[in-house]
């Protein structure tokens, strides 16, 4: 096992989890609970498998990806902020929509329970290890943008004032109903394209198979204490273990399924508070009036 | 609970309010339906099938034959115990989401007892034991949410989803490198504690998979209800479920109250396991729950957190499940799965709804 | 939105006689069932400090809120400035200079000093990026200008309350505000911060701005505004000038006189009982609690109440009553000092303990700690005594209901069906559900937090009544009540409550609205005993 191919496959594990606890960690500071990352992922990964079929080019298949991801991120963000729904509740049914109307649409553009046909990806030279698609390079800078995006301009204030303390951006005008929307627009879209790498890098789309992975991103998002840059490298940190248990296949040192566990034992870990507190925006999963 | 008291001239009492209370606990049933209905036919359209014609296939291969209202029973068995698990838990004011993992690892000791008893074991005898194994199991997946919660306040939303992932994969270890048959991911035939059919009874039934744990169901769903109504813990679990200040000021310890629900939960959520493990396969396979405990959720909901109404919605999903084999040849199943999705998601969305137009409108009637 | 302080604008500087700076008539507002607003008026002229006084409940902050456009009003009409401007947003409010200064601070905790002044207005470099630098330094302009003096880059979560509270006027300054509204702003200060803030606003007044001060201090008016207008349940009552009257009359008009059937009248009990009463009633003896901020919100306090006695807490609301309650009741931590019921030690036991011990509370929320609204009246009349209505964990339903058309019946609950769900009784039969499972059980001690709140004339008496009747039967009770007359009517002696403290305690008989008014707005010190 050689280091660089260790760290190149790392990181191609982790891009789609980048980019999901990305659009995580904006939505969720913006008080939106993320339980959704899962069903973007899966939507946009289907979204541009069809575009791509369709149109011939991968790069149609990144928009309709990205709009996959926001059309669910929009029903999304009506059923909790205008109707108030119950964030948690509407999280699960989201998912669970995802799935069917993926297999459903899967069947009828593709008459498959299973997979799609096969479509053009990105990149390909073996030489070049993956580093030859621009969703890799798009999915390593995302983390940075949204971190400078939430703590260096005025829209990334707001969505933080509307995490924490939602009153009192009201009462200086801020409309924390919109930030929401777009915060969680904006979620969808970074989801979306975790999505679109999966699906492209795979070069085709399959019943279910984020398998998790959006699931893993929300850990990420908590374990890195909604904060951006810590949200990726916890991605790191678990694409790492996958890759770890991955190349480590048939020595059966650690079981895969230990390895498998441990993002979700980290996460655990940090809302417990054995190595510091997780302590989430003070105003998630709170509807605003 | 109208009452007569003993004595003469002494009132009959109804509770107005039940009026009240059953209009708000009806609409969003009411509405998941009209929402399956809606959204069922147009995805019926889009194949170019009639929507009656496939309606009336749909009853006539779920409740219209033996072997297809068997297959629902036994479907709905599995989610009546996540259904009433979730509930549970939601009547405290607690949500569940590891009804998923309860669920498999109660059906993982179920199997387990059921190989270690010898065989022969007389079912009296073999089928407490299994139940209190597979109880057991989950009500220790319960309960490590519900020490997480009170010991360090962690969210028992986030703790469950996780711990789904962990037991989960934890399970998936103990088959797949030590119990399982070779070739497959299940343990072999447990003989005591093996449950008999519906079609051992009734040989209409024959080759449907409904059994005894439906028996079970019923009487854990008649337990949850005498527990929450009559008994002294459930009124001070639903007291902390609906105003947990009062709750407090009322002597009542909160955090024990979370503890209990959120361990009995896993405890009705691995009681279910035995359906499939020994009712139907008789064996413990990695994978069986099949989302049945995410699908406890909806079910929870649209039975609006009531033991009975819990069976009703069930009864109702596990119909849309079956239904989507009988109708394959017009429509691909996958409909069923958007069905299922949309009829949550409206149901979620329209009880908050539902309870202000409903309030509303009553206050301009008192006006 | 500018930053740092406006030469003028036009809707903030009007000419400095005839028109009013804000005008408010025939505001009304109703919450679901509750009427905060039945036509109040409002007028404040320019250049002036004037206080807004009235007791809690009676509307000062939803008439604030309403004219900073963060609620709109069922009806009435709102000028500022001469301009008619009802119905306006708080963005609009903050156009036209107007800038509230909430009692609670809308201020993101983790977010710093800086961050929190600019929200909403913030300068951005040439790109998207937000320019830190050039907002830190007009927080340190500003706040040089007006004396108010913060760093820009601390946490709010590491500010003091003075220094957040600074933070909270530099926000509404940094935008420009000429009418500032300040809610209770002394109400967390120490005397001297309370001392810098009134030489701030007074300098803010020199310097042309308007400022509207809701306050309970009577220090307050009469050292710093120039006008006074009194409300009273959602109507203005008075407006004066500050000069032209004395302390003792501002002080009667702050704490008001309801017109109530029992007003003034005592009633003599019928027999004294605490002679042969075996019990000891409630000690309390140098009870601390400390609040958020690490504030003492109860500072020493030390009292008996006897059997056969009602001793009755008068004081604004916020000055520790809440907390003393909820400390004695078991649902709050005290940090030091003893609570004996009978004797026996119960400090930090928890309710049922104190149930056990003869503790009886009646609770100044009912909604939120006295009743599940959702359960019956019966099921209510039962709550903290389900044991006792539990046989092998099982409810004996019929022994529930007996109980329930015993108490339905003593206590005239209407309407008479123990089967209907809590929520769908009046206010004052609620209350009355509360205080029959509350009295209806055996106990020695008494808290009535607020007992008659929200509740009908009719209820209000048979409350009383029921409290006079317990303390002839030999029950000591403790009376928290922000009504004086109730106080006074019923108490035999009365303390007054003044920040976390007893102020006095007197005979009844000695008692009268004006001697207490003026422990209760903290002018008179008193023996604190």
């Amino acid at each position: 096992m050689n280091p660089i191919s260790f760290l190149t496959q790392m990181i191609r594990i982790a891009i789609p989890y980048l980019f999901a606890a990305s659009g995580g960690v904006v939505a969720e500071r913006a008080g939106i609970v993320s339980l959704t990352l899962e069903g973007f992922m899966l939507s946009g990964a289907f979204a541009a498998v069809l575009g791509t079929n369709l149109s011939g080019s991968p790069w149609v298949g990144v928009l309709t990806g990205i709009l996959g991801g926001l059309m669910f991120a929009l029903i999304h963000a009506l059923a909790t902020i205008r109707y108030r729904a119950d964030q948690i509740v509407v999280g699960v049914a989201i998912n669970l929509m995802a799935i069917g109307i993926t297999r459903f649409l899967l069947k009828l553009f593709f008459d498959s329970s299973s997979n799609s046909p096969r479509v053009a990806g990105f990149g390909g030279n073996i030489n070049m290890a993956g580093f030859d698609n621009p969703l890799l390079w798009l999915g390593l800078i995302v983390p940075v943008a949204v971190a400078y995006m939430v703590y260096r301009t005025p829209f990334g204030l707001r969505i933080r004032a509307a995490g924490e303390h939602p009153d009192a951006a009201e009462s200086v005008g801020v409309s924390v109903k919109r930030v929401r929307y777009v915060a969680v627009a904006i979620s969808g879209m970074l989801a979306g394209l975790g999505g679109v790498y999966l699906a492209l890098d795979q070069h085709q789309f399959t019943d279910q198979m984020t398998a998790g992975r959006g699931f893993i991103a929300l850990s990420a998002v908590i374990f890195g204490r909604w904060d951006p840059i810590r949200a990726a490298l916890a991605c790191l940190l678990f694409a790492a273990a996958e890759t770890l248990q991955i190349q480590l296949q048939g020595s059966h040192a650690i079981a895969s399924q230990f390895i498998e566990m441990i993002p979700y034992v980290l996460t655990i870990v940090a809302l417990a508070g054995v190595v510091g507190r997780a302590v989430p925006p003070a105003a998630l999963g709170k509807a605003q009036d | 609970m109208s009452a007569s008291v003993a004595g003469d001239a002494k009132p009959k009492f109804s509770g107005v309010p039940w009026r009240e209370r059953a209009e708000e606990a009806l609409f969003p049933p009411a509405v998941a339906l009209l929402v399956a209905l809606i959204c069922g036919d147009l995805l019926i359209l889009s194949y170019g099938q009639s929507p009656a014609a496939v309606y009336r296939l749909l009853l006539e291969g779920t409740w219209g034959n033996a072997y297809g209202f068997g297959q629902v029973l036994y479907k709905a068995t599995t989610l009546a115990f996540t259904g009433l698990a979730v509930s549970f838990g939601l009547r405290a004011g607690l949500f569940n989401i590891g009804s998923e993992s309860q669920l498999a690892a109660g059906g993982f000791a179920a199997a387990l007892a059921g190989l270690a008893l010898p065989v022969g074991t007389p079912l009296v005898l073999a089928l407490p034991i299994c139940m209190i194994a597979a109880g057991l199991a989950g009500g220790a997946v319960g309960s490590v949410p519900a020490y997480l919660k009170t010991r360090f306040g962690a969210h028992e939303v986030i703790v469950t989803i996780m711990l789904n992932f962990i037991v989960l994969a934890l399970l998936n270890w103990f088959i797949a490198g030590h119990l399982h048959v070779p070739e497959t991911l299940h343990t072999p035939e447990i003989h005591a504690g093996a449950l008999p059919r519906l079609a051992d009874m009734f040989e209409r039934f024959h080759g449907s998979a409904a059994n005894l744990a439906l028996v079970v169901a019923v009487v854990v769903a008649g337990a949850v209800w005498f527990y929450l109504f009559r008994a002294r813990g459930g009124y001070e679990l639903r007291a902390v479920g609906l105003q947990p200040d009062a709750a407090e000021y009322g002597g009542i310890a909160v955090g024990r109250v979370w503890l209990r629900a959120l361990t009995l939960s896993g405890v009705i959520a691995g009681i279910g396991g035995i359906n499939y493990v020994l009712g139907y396969k008789h064996y413990y396979e990695d994978g069986f729950a099949g989302g049945a405990g995410f699908m406890g959720i909806a079910v929870a909901l649209v039975g609006r957190n009531h033991p009975f109404g819990v069976l009703v919605a069930a009864f109702f999903f596990a119909t849309l499940s079956q239904g989507g084999l009988a109708i394959h040849a017009f429509v691909p199943k996958q409909m069923m799965d958007v069905l299922q999705g949309v009829v949550i998601f409206a149901v979620a969305v329209s009880v908050p709804e539902v309870r202000r137009i409903l309030r509303g409108a009553r206050k301009r009637a008192d006006a | 939105m500018s930053s740092g302080r406006p030469s003028t604008s036009e809707a903030a500087r009007g000419p400095a006689s005839a028109i009013p700076a804000i005008r408010m008539s025939g505001i009304e507002k109703t919450f679901g069932d509750t009427v905060a607003l039945r036509g109040a008026t409002f007028e404040v002229m320019p250049g002036e400090i004037h206080a807004l006084v009235g007791e809690n409940g009676a509307g000062k902050s939803t008439l604030m809120r309403v004219l900073g456009g963060l609620i709109k009003p069922d009806a009435g009409r709102v000028e500022v400035n001469g301009r008619d401007v009802t119905d306006w947003s708080t963005n609009d409010a903050i156009s036209a200079a107007i800038g509230i200064v909430h009692q609670h601070f809308m201020l993101v905790p983790t977010l710093s000093v800086a961050e929190n002044l600019v929200l909403g207005c913030e300068p951005k470099t040439r790109g998207i990026a937000l320019d830190y630098k050039r907002a830190a330094d007009d927080v340190r302009k500003l706040s040089s200008d007006t004396g108010l003096v913060i760093e820009p880059e601390r946490l709010v979560s590491d500010l003091s309350v003075g220094e957040a509270q600074r933070v909270e006027i530099l926000k509404v300054l940094f935008r420009g505000a000429r009418i500032l509204i300040l809610d209770e702003p002394t109400a967390v200060l120490s005397p001297p911060e309370v001392r810098e803030l009134w030489a701030v606003l007074r300098r803010l007044r020199d310097n042309g701005d308007t400022i509207v001060l809701i306050t309970h201090r009577l220090d307050e008016v009469v050292e710093l505004s120039d006008t006074i207008t009194v409300m009273r349940a959602g109507r203005t009552v008075d407006r004066i000038k500050t000069l032209g009257t004395t302390p003792a009359e501002i002080a009667r008009l702050m704490v008001g006189r309801e017109v109530s059937l029992s007003a003034g009248k005592r009633v003599q009990p019928l027999s004294r009982q605490s002679e042969t009463s075996p019990s000891q009633g409630l000690e309390v003896r140098n009870l601390g609690i400390t609040g958020s901020h690490g504030v003492r919100v109860i500072d020493g306090v030390s009292f008996k109440v006897k059997p056969g006695e009602i001793l009755g807490i008068a004081g604004v609301e916020g000055n520790g009553q809440t907390e003393l309650i909820e400390a004695l009741a078991g649902l709050r931590a005290v940090a030091g000092g003893e609570i004996l019921i009978d004797g026996v030690d119960i400090t930090r036991k928890p309710v049922t303990v104190r149930h056990d011990a003869g503790l009886s509370h009646i609770p100044e929320d009912r909604h939120r700690r006295g009743l599940i609204l959702e359960y019956t009246v019966a099921d209510n009349l039962i709550l903290g005594l389900q044991k006792h209505f539990a046989k092998r964990g099982v409810i004996e339903d019929d022994r529930v209901m007996e109980n329930a058309l015993k108490e339905i019946s003593s206590f005239d609950i209407r309407p008479a069906n123990p089967l209907l769900a809590a929520r769908a009784l009046s206010g004052g039969n609620q209350q009355k559900i509360v205080v029959a499972r509350e009295m209806g059980r055996s106990f020695s001690v008494l808290l009535a937090s607020q007992p008659t709140r929200g509740v009908d004339v009719g209820a209000i008496e048979f409350i009383h009544q029921q409290l006079l009747d317990a303390r002839a039967r030999g029950k000591a009770i403790l009376l928290v009540s922000a009504e004086l007359n109730e106080v006074l009517a019923l108490s035999d002696r009365i303390a007054v409550m003044y920040r976390g403290k007893f102020a006095v305690v007197m005979p009844a008989a000695e008692a009268s609205e004006d001697v207490l008014g003026e422990y209760m707005i903290g002018t008179k010190k008193g023996n604190a005993a």
